[in-house]
């Protein structure tokens, strides 16, 4: 059975204004990714991968081309229809976590559940298998500064993951961890990957997480340079 | 809505003393208002019920050449009592008073006086107008305090009283300082002395006649009568009113002041928290929100400072206005010199409306202090905001 495609982007251009001039971000870019993929975008820093990653998150739009998610055109998409897409459909992954630091760590991965009004009966344990899955539910009442970067990216994942989403999208998520940290995160999502058949795209230079992908879209200079399949996530 | 008073209340708890700090200057603010507004309050009807007590009884009929404020008009404004006040008067309900100027020489000194003549039994006025009667060998009169104290006489005290009668011939004789009394009411105390009422009228050789007349009752209606002119007792308590609103007016000033001082602190922390908290605001974009909805949090976490505020003034602000209400604010200064109708001792008193409105009056400020530097929000841009760039 063929995966169904969830992202289909087409000749898409991303300019942004330099003063006078335009500075041209992502040239051309038409990449399709189907459901369950755990791809990367792989590139040298200013090659656009943090532009296309927010493209495609709704966080911004092309200048040119079309980006269809889930079957909507980010482009022609409202703010607040985009709002709706990401508070439904993604999660995100940061670099730097961007954990709500007064929050504990059940409130900060119960915090799309909120957005989406689940009732409290449902978010409980929706929270905790999230917490679970990342191995930290006895972390639960810690807040933010009270954990390591490893258990930051940890609570994140959870927070990226607790909803169940389509599509995570996740820049540079080992950019501030160390080696043990990064391979048990990346694990931690790939056994998601494959057990939820949630889609990852990752952006990133670094070679652990390089090495876990399945796909693997070299980008430079805002130009798809080379497009890797390295294993079909087929099964 | 109610997630964002939620988060709302998570980061203003975890802000900690900066939230703190400002809900307490914001709470400073309520508990002073109400407070200084309830003090006016109680002034307000303080100096009304003096003056019912002491001057106004349930409103007058003056003669109608009589003006307090010109001493001259005295020589005219007196007429025999109209017949349709009789019976009340008879009944004690009505009182007469004649007045009339003259001097006094305590220690040797001149000084202008208003004698006024008064019933000794009346139980109109607190004045305790008995001991007029006594049978003294110089005229017994009363004095207030403030006369009192700046003519340096005393209960005992013998002085010389010269007036001119309806002839306009002069005459002197002693009068016997035989009470003093307290009242907070300076026009019926400074430079007034009172002696009985027939006394007066025998002296001045006006038998039968008066200045004004004092009726007990307000709720009894009143008509005019010919050469006497009517005054309610709201006229002669709308001074009163236009006192407290004349002070009332500087108040604000101290008001605007305190909620300014506050208004600063938490318009300081929206720009600053804004400006510190891009990332924040792009990770609440990214999670769903609409740069709309961060906007309302913000606003909401702003706002939320005066509810804050609110529940602190009154852990602190109910016990004390409460005491306040009982024991009552004793000014520091002596209030007899202020020469306006003030007791040494105010009694605040709250309304419901009073407490409601400043508390609406403040966190609607309060709201619209945290919403104009949040708009901010509406004009970031999602990526940057991520990034925490600054701008
Ligand atoms: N808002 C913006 N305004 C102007 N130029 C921008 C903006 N965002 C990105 N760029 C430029 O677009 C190019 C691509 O940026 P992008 O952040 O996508 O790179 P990246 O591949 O994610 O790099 P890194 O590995 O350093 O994160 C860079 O040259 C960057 O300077
Ligand atoms: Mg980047």
């Amino acid at each position: 059975m063929e995966n169904k495609s969830i992202i289909s982007i087409s000749r898409l251009i991303k300019r942004f204004p330099m003063g006078k001039d335009e500075f041209t971000a992502l040239r051309d870019i038409s990449l399709t990714f189907t459901e369950g993929e755990f791809a990367g975008l792989i590139g040298p820093s200013g090659s656009g991968k943090t532009t296309l990653l927010n493209i495609i998150g709704s966080l911004d739009v092309p200048t040119e081309g079309e980006a269809l998610v889930l079957g909507r055109s980010i482009g022609k998409l409202t703010t607040r229809e985009a709002a709706r897409l990401r508070k439904e459909n993604i999660g995100f992954i940061f670099q730097s976590y961007n954990l709500l630091a007064v929050h504990t760590v059940y409130e900060n991965v119960e915090f799309p559940l909120l957005l989406l009004n689940i009732p409290s009966a449902g978010r409980h344990k929706m929270v905790m298998d999230a917490l679970e899955w990342v191995g930290l539910t006895d972390k639960v009442r810690s807040k933010p500064p009270q954990l390591s970067g490893g258990q930051c990216q940890r609570v994140a994942i959870a927070r990226a993951m607790v909803k169940k989403p389509s599509l995570v999208l996740a820049d540079e998520p080992t950019a501030n961890l160390d080696a043990d940290n990064s391979h048990h995160i990346l694990q931690t999502m790939e056994t998601l990957n494959r057990e939820l058949k949630t889609t990852f795209i990752f952006a990133t230079h670094d070679d652990k997480v390089i090495s876990y992908l399945h796909r693997k879209i070299f980008l430079l200079d805002g130009r798809v340079d080379k497009d890797e399949i390295i294993r079909s996530n087929k099964r | 809505m109610k997630l964002a008073f939620k988060l709302a209340y998570r980061n203003l708890i975890g802000a900690g003393l900066r939230t703190w700090l400002n809900v307490i200057v914001l709470s400073f603010s309520f508990v002073v208002i109400i407070w200084l507004k309830g003090v006016m309050t109680g002034w307000d009807h303080q100096a009304k019920t003096d003056m019912t007590n002491w001057e106004i009884g349930g409103g007058q009929y003056w003669h109608e050449a009589y003006d307090p404020y010109d001493p001259f008009t005295l020589t005219e404004s007196h007429a025999p009592l109209p017949a349709e006040f009789l019976p009340e008067v008879a009944a004690g309900e009505m009182e007469p008073v004649l007045i009339t100027q003259g001097s006094i020489f305590p220690e040797g000194r001149m000084m202008q006086v208003i004698v006024r003549g008064i019933n000794p039994e009346q139980t109109i006025f607190q004045l305790p107008t008995s001991v007029l009667d006594s049978a003294t060998d110089a005229i017994p009169a009363i004095i207030g305090s403030m006369m009192a104290k700046t003519s340096r006489l005393k209960t005992g005290d013998y002085v010389t009283l010269r007036w001119r009668d309806a002839n306009g011939t002069f005459d002197a004789t002693d009068i016997l300082i035989c009470g003093i009394f307290n009242a907070s009411v300076p026009a019926i105390d400074a430079g007034q002395v009172y002696i009985a009422l027939d006394k007066l009228q025998e002296m001045m050789l006006l038998p039968g006649e008066a200045t004004i007349v004092t009726f007990r009752s307000s709720n009894v209606p009143r008509q005019e009568t010919a050469g006497w002119v009517l005054k309610t007792r709201e006229e002669l308590t709308r001074q009163v009113d236009e006192m407290i609103k004349t002070k009332s007016a500087g108040q604000s000033i101290l008001y605007g002041i305190l909620l300014l001082l506050a208004m600063l602190a938490i318009f300081d922390t929206q720009v600053l928290s804004i400006f510190r908290r891009q990332k924040e605001i792009g990770t609440y974009i990214a999670l769903g929100y609409t740069r709309q909805q961060v906007v309302g949090l913000f606003t909401v976490e702003g706002s939320m400072h005066a509810v804050l505020a609110a529940f602190v003034a009154a852990a602190y602000g109910l016990p004390f206005l409460a005491w306040q209400a009982k024991a009552g604010w004793t000014m520091p200064v002596d209030t007899s010199e202020f020469g306006m109708a003030i007791a040494q001792t105010l009694y605040p008193v709250y309304s419901l409306g009073l407490v409601i409105s400043t508390v609406a009056i403040v966190t609607v400020t309060t709201t619209i202090v945290s919403y104009l530097p949040s708009r901010k929000i509406a004009r970031m841009n999602p990526t940057d905001a991520l990034r925490g760039k600054l701008q």
